[in-house]
């Protein structure tokens, strides 16, 4: 059980910044009463601009087990929950990987 | 009334706790995979409580990257947050200062959905009734992370048994929550281009940040749309 003080570090920093975005959106109505529309669609953007930046490179670098797996998991994604996108996913490459290979 | 209040709170958030319980252990066991230990592991479910921001968290962890580009990244994901508390200000304006510190804290998603769908019905939005809400689903997330930590550490090779492909499989769905959202696609294309373009020749990690701002930009640079933005559920995980 080791505690490494970096990582604690790291983590706190994360669990600062999380709560900064959790009031931050209280406090910046509070004070300024409206957000600029420009703004609002800049911060609406922020999330799924980044998750796509994880997403992107592990299907276009990645292996062609996870590409399909990945093409899969948004097909499934489009009709039913996050659990059966990873149910789906991980199906698909261990199927891949103990019949093709890996 | 108030412990009616709480109980309410109690049954709705269970039901969260239920749903989210297999993120909670899929976070604990690859975050052990990429080298973190059971401690570290149960406190970042315990401060950060954020389960995307989380995962990113751990992703960025196993590949060896800056400190502040990981808390940078961590803040990005969680920026949804920002829009949460704006619009969750009108129905908790009557909490104390603490409440509100915790209201903060407890703030995920569902509980942001939940929140403002109780107080447009015109139910009230008391703090007891949030606080029983959050607190079923926070003791259980921790819980359940340092439960899926301690099988983490018993799996071998994760490629074996295909745990490589979860982590952007679970970034994926995220990404299709957002998609009714404004310039969803137009957004999520670019920043998927110029992440590639960056990982290939800038590199990793700097793909996140300069594909991310891409999307960004291009958002702001779309005409605002005539409606307010639809918040609401997007997501239904911690």
């Amino acid at each position: 059980m080791a505690f490494d003080l970096h990582m604690a570090l790291v983590i706190v920093a994360a669990a600062v910044a999380t709560y900064a975005t959790s009031i931050g959106g209280y406090i910046l109505v509070t004070t300024m009463k409206r957000i600029p529309p420009r703004m609002e669609a800049a911060l609406a953007a922020v999330p799924a601009a980044v998750l796509t930046t994880l997403v992107a490179p592990a299907f276009f670098i990645g292996s062609w087990d996870s590409k399909l797996a990945l093409l899969v998991a948004l097909l499934v994604g489009l009709r039913v929950s996050h659990t059966w996108m990873l149910i789906a996913a991980w199906l698909v490459v261990m199927g891949w990987r103990h019949t093709i290979g890996m | 009334m108030s412990r009616a209040d709480f109980f309410d709170g109690l049954r709705g958030g269970s039901a969260v706790a239920l749903a989210s319980a297999p993120f909670g252990a899929l976070f604990g066991a690859l975050a052990v995979d990429n080298g973190m230990s059971l401690a570290e592991t149960t406190f970042m479910s315990a401060t950060v409580y954020a389960g995307a921001s989380q995962m990113v968290g751990i992703e960025l962890f196993g590949h060896n990257v800056q400190a502040w580009l990981i808390v940078a990244s961590i803040l990005a994901v969680n920026f949804r947050h920002v829009l949460y508390s704006a619009a969750l200000a009108p129905y908790i304006k009557h909490f104390s200062p603490i409440q509100k510190f915790f209201t903060f804290f407890l703030l995920v998603d569902p509980q942001f959905a939940e929140t403002v769908k109780r107080g447009e019905a015109g139910q009230p939005v008391t703090f007891v009734w949030y606080l029983g809400f959050g607190i079923i689903i926070y003791v259980p997330w921790v819980l359940v992370s340092l439960l899926g930590g301690m099988l983490g550490s018993y799996i071998g090779d994760p490629k074996s048994i295909g745990l490589d492909i979860l982590l952007p499989a679970y970034f994926l769905g995220i990404v299709l929550d957002f998609r009714h959202r404004d310039n969803f696609l137009p957004v999520a294309a670019v920043s998927a281009v110029a992440a590639v373009i960056a990982y290939h020749y800038v590199g990793s990690p700097w793909h996140v940040s300069l594909g991310a701002a891409a999307g960004i930009i291009l958002a702001a640079l779309f005409p605002p749309p005539p409606h307010e933005q639809e918040l609401e559920s997007d997501l239904h995980e911690v």
